[in-house]
């Protein structure tokens, strides 16, 4: 199938991003692996008039550390982030939730940022990014801010985000050490979750010290399991 | 004649013979690095595009189309509604009349006046782009005022129902029957009932699929040469140009069709569809090169579906197990309209209830009847998969009844290997065989008596994960097929095949076969036939097929036809290219032809080292300087064969699935399957087939179903909802061979093509039930999902809702 016509934008900045968003008015989109977005266009269940197409600007890539936090790029492909070794190391449940993401060819064309700001209840990085208390920063023609998770996903497929607003990169306190697992329940191997649980705990010998729990598709929005974590302490 | 032959293991090729190896398939590089000709790959000189404005009611009157806005968009050649090509279009073939007054609506190819399923084509656009013919689609406007919908199979068969087709006056199309006792082959199944010791009835339901084959539909025609060539990714391009040339009254030489690389089928490719005839009509119209490609959406809502039966079974039996006699009553789910075999697919099921059983009297009835939906047709298996359930799962209850295994009630009721050929219930016979020989060796395979050892433990313990081993012992009736036989059921066409042996000058050979590959590999199995037979190497044969001009006369792959049916015309035809070789070899070296023998490609004069190659003659045919007198200098040679009757591939099939109870989550632990599909040309081959047949009809048990919703629109309209399983949703399969040859072709093969999708669906369904049944479970719908499994724990158990 064939889109509607649109037109394309291809920024290599994150400034050039910002003002051709604002210049394309309401109907723009933007994309970045558009694993969701291209279905979408193909089955003309949207005609947006332009894409803005972040897919050349190289601040949005990458995972550094930052202190007491790793900083991962809005768009760091699933695969970057399933196999970052700072990623492994101090956010592991994020590294296995991505890696239950669709398949090998999606997960190298999808982004992290890309799943989170399209927000479908049945993601699976959505509940890792609770769990694991992270901070979402954006940026838009107002400016920089950050979005606590929590705050983040406000409904179905909808975020905090301004319609003029770029995710630009989520900050993950360093959960070093943590044990972590997703587990989802779907009924093929490529399918959605029916539901997911995302859980890490930092455990001292028997001891669970401190534990991060969320649900996969249970609601409108991901949820904190926050009785599960009282009740595991 | 007495089959008694020991069936054996798969031995290691030997080296001598190319039968038998596991050759790499030779179409395989260029399909796995990219350099194949899809359909959709073509792209001729001032090719124009077609799209489709499909409907989104599922039954309704059209009373208006306003396509004026559309026509004056950029790109855009030309606009037809059904009213346009009305005069011209004729109506969809449909090739098989199974009664005499079964009623086949006219088949619009664009519906004219009214709309029959959702995703039925009401307008089409030619455009110079595909995106430019979209975009105008979009343009097009229609008004539909609703007509009542009618999807219930059961419902739509009653008296009194909403109809799909006013003018019929009825939803029924046929009613179809067959009786032994009025047949003369068995008694009479009310008798049976009377005086059973234990009457078991059940009512199955056969879920529509859809064949999902990979590469969707695509069809190109140049009408602009002396004869018009349409290639279309179909797996009939025989019976397509016949069914074209008929239905729009096209002058069959006139027409040439080519099936170029084709991505699978499964059935779903058997057909002439609207999306072909409406590309030759507007290419003729307007005298352009034309393209259509459907899109995998409009794959999934319009292009033929498969399976949809609801099954009623009674069966009659003894005490000690002995089955007295089968009564069953088919609802057959048409859809809208009969497309090619729509009609007949029920009736290629019904020789295929009694199974692998001595059953002494049965009674067959089914009503076939049209709904709002889009039509079924062939798919893998085609009424013999459905059969097969429906056997394998009452034979199980009748186990469960008895309480005896289910292996032994079906070993007390089978055909025994000594007992071929047999004549069934049905009135077919069945030439070879041997269950117990391929029983044995699954139960080895699988370890049965310790997996029910494990079995026991769980539910001793109470274990939240239940195992369950679930049996399927099939038997099919396939190379289809005899003409008589298919004659005698009033089907459209015979069965048999074409092939042609050309020997070319440097002694390569082009083998033509009149069968139409479309990933079953017949390049390498065909190419390996030939070899044995003519002595040259596998390499110097090529292997031509799918274009009606190079292969004039075949009638294409399906049923597991392509080996038993076409691989043997190879064999007639090399055969009779050594008959006329041999007169020429012998007077190449003055010898007497009787003293001649062939064999490795060389006709050697018994006793001496004198010897010319094969190659040799074909280049002295060349020539012609040193021929007999009145010599032909010709030694391709071509055959056509009709077989005698079916051949009958069958299996044991056993698998071991875990069942979470607290989830309803089926995970399969174990598959073995025991096929025994006669002699093996290539053993690779044959792998494949079985595993690719296994997970689709495991799909079925647990995964697939096209479901509409109350107002007839295709729920599990993409991938994203029909749940076609990948590898990581698969157990490793354990298969294994017994061979016991078909003594009906000279090869011994039987087809392997639909055996797995057959056996593995029954096996799947029956370990899941016999997971649960514990718990007072009696059925499970296909597909098994966790909601169903766990709402039949739950409602069983009298447990949460």
């Amino acid at each position: 199938m064939i889109p509607s016509t649109f037109d394309y934008v291809a920024p290599t900045s994150l400034d050039e991003a910002v003002s051709s968003l604002a210049n394309a008015g309401e109907d723009a989109k933007i994309i970045a692996g558009g694993q969701s977005l291209m279905p979408v266009l193909r089955l003309r269940m949207a005609a947006p008039t332009t894409l803005v197409d972040l897919g050349k600007i190289a601040e949005l890539r990458g995972v550094r550390e930052d202190g007491d936090s790793l900083v991962i790029g809005a768009m760091a492909t699933h695969h970057d982030v399933m196999n970052d070794p700072l990623i492994g190391q101090h956010a592991a449940l994020l590294a296995e939730a991505t890696k239950t993401v669709a398949d090998p060819q999606i997960r190298h064309r999808g982004t992290f940022g890309g799943s989170l700001a399209h927000a479908d209840p049945a993601g699976d990085l959505g509940g890792a990014v609770l769990a694991l208390d992270a901070t979402l920063t954006v940026v838009g023609p107002n400016g920089q801010r950050s979005i606590e998770a929590d705050g983040f996903f406000t409904d179905y497929f909808e975020t905090a985000l301004e319609p003029d607003e770029i995710l630009v990169y989520v900050r993950i306190p360093k959960h070093t050490g943590w044990r972590a697992h997703y587990e989802k329940f779907h009924r093929v191997s490529q399918s959605w979750s029916m539901v997911g649980v995302a859980a890490t705990l930092d455990v001292d010998g028997g001891t669970i010290r401190r534990a991060g729990v969320a649900l996969t598709n249970m609601a409108a929005v991901p949820v904190r399991a926050r009785g599960v974590e009282q009740a595991l302490i | 004649m007495t089959a008694t032959m020991e069936p054996r293991s798969v031995e290691p090729p030997n080296a001598e013979h190319e039968i038998g190896k596991a050759r790499v398939r030779k179409e395989d590089d260029h399909l796995i690095t990219g350099r194949t000709r899809w359909t959709d790959n073509l792209v001729l000189p001032g090719m124009l595009h077609i799209a489709l404005l499909r409907s989104p009611m599922a039954h309704a009157r059209i009373t208006s189309i306003d396509v004026e806005s559309a026509r004056t968009m950029p790109g855009v050649v030309a606009v037809y509604t059904g009213a346009d090509v009305s005069p011209d279009q004729g109506s969809l073939p449909n090739a098989w009349q199974i009664t005499e007054d079964m009623k086949t609506p006219a088949a619009p190819s664009l519906a004219v006046d009214t709309v029959q399923f959702a995703g039925e084509a009401v307008a089409l656009v030619v455009a110079r782009s595909k995106a430019e013919a979209e975009d105008a689609v979009e343009a097009i406007d229609v008004d539909y005022e609703d007509l009542p919908v009618v999807l219930d199979l059961a419902a739509a068969a009653q008296d009194g129902a909403d109809l799909v087709h006013p003018d019929l006056g009825t939803n029924v199309s046929a009613v179809w029957k067959y009786d032994s006792a009025e047949a003369g082959t068995g008694g009479d199944v009310e008798d049976a009932i009377r005086d059973a010791e234990v009457l078991i009835e059940r009512t199955f339901r056969q879920q529509r699929l859809i064949p999902a084959f990979m590469e969707p539909r695509s069809v190109v025609v140049d009408p602009t040469g002396m004869q018009t060539t349409m290639w279309s990714a179909t797996q009939v391009p025989h019976i397509l140009k016949i069914m074209l040339s008929m239905t729009l009254g096209i002058p069959e030489h006139k027409l040439r069709v080519i099936a170029p690389d084709v991505g699978g089928g499964f059935g779903g490719k058997l057909q002439v569809a609207p999306e072909e005839l409406l590309t030759l009509l507007v290419a003729q119209k307007l005298g352009k090169p034309m393209k259509y490609t459907e899109t995998r959406s409009e794959s999934m809502t319009a292009a033929h579906h498969g399976r949809d039966q609801i099954q009623k079974l009674t069966l009659s039996a003894r005490r000690d197990g002995t089955v007295t006699g089968l009564k069953v009553e088919l609802l057959a789910d048409m859809g809208a309209y009969l497309r090619l075999v729509t009609s007949g697919v029920p009736i290629l099921g019904a020789f295929m209830f009694n199974g692998i059983y001595k059953f002494s009297a049965y009674h067959f009835s089914c009503t076939n009847v049209f709904t709002n939906k889009v039509p079924t047709d062939a798919f893998r298996g085609a009424g013999r998969p459905e059969a097969t359930f429906a056997i394998e799962r009452i034979m199980d209850e009748l186990a469960t009844e008895l309480s005896m295994d289910p292996l032994e009630l079906r070993e007390k009721n089978w055909i025994k290997h000594e007992e071929f050929p047999f004549d069934t219930v049905c009135g077919l016979t069945y030439d070879s065989g041997n269950y117990e020989a391929a029983t044995a060796k699954a139960k080895e395979l699988f370890d049965y008596d310790g997996l029910r050892r494990e079995q026991a433990e769980r539910r001793q313990r109470g274990d939240t994960v239940q195992l369950g081993i679930g049996v399927s012992t099939f038997t099919e009736m396939c190379g289809l097929a005899p003409s008589r036989v298919l004659g005698s059921l009033n089907y459209g066409a015979g069965g048999w095949e074409h092939a042609a042996i050309r020997m070319l000058p440097t002694g390569k050979v082009e083998v033509i076969t009149g069968a139409s590959a479309h990933g079953q590999g017949h390049e390498t199995a065909f190419s390996q036939i030939v070899s044995d037979q003519l002595g040259v190497p596998f390499e110097d044969i090529e292997v031509l097929h799918g274009d009606t001009q190079s292969s004039p006369r075949g009638l294409d792959t399906y049923g597991s036809r392509s080996l038993a049916v076409g691989g043997i015309a190879v064999v007639k035809a090399a055969e009779r290219v050594i008959a006329k070789a041999r007169p020429l070899a012998a007077h190449l070296m003055e010898a007497a032809e009787d003293d001649l023998e062939f064999t490795d490609g060389k006709f050697q004069v018994k006793g001496t080292e004198k010897a010319v190659g094969l190659s040799d003659v074909a280049l002295a045919v060349f020539a012609a300087h040193n021929l007999p007198d009145g010599a032909e200098p010709n030694l391709d040679s071509d055959a056509t064969y009709d077989p005698d009757n079916f051949s009958f591939p069958h299996g044991t099939h056993l698998c071991a699935a875990e069942v979470d109870t607290e989830t309803g989550y089926v995970t399969l632990r174990k598959y073995v399957c025991v096929d025994d599909i006669g002699s093996v040309v290539n053993p690779l081959i044959v792998e494949g087939q079985v595993h690719g047949g296994l997970a689709q009809g495991i799909a079925q048990a647990l995964y697939e179903d096209a479901i509409y919703d109350e107002s007839g629109t295709l729920l599990s309209g993409s991938f994203a909802e029909y749940l076609v399983p990948g590898s990581p949703d698969l157990p490793n399969f354990v298969t294994d061979r017994t061979e016991t040859p078909a003594t009906g072709n000279p090869l011994g093969v039987k087809g392997v093509g639909e055996a797995g999708t057959i056996a593995s669906t029954p096996a799947v369904v029956n370990s899941v039930l016999d997971a649960v049944r514990q718990f007072g479970v009696k059925d499970i719908e296909m597909p098994c999902s966790p909601m169903r499994v766990w709402k039949a724990i739950q409602s069983a158990t009298g447990g949460a809702q």
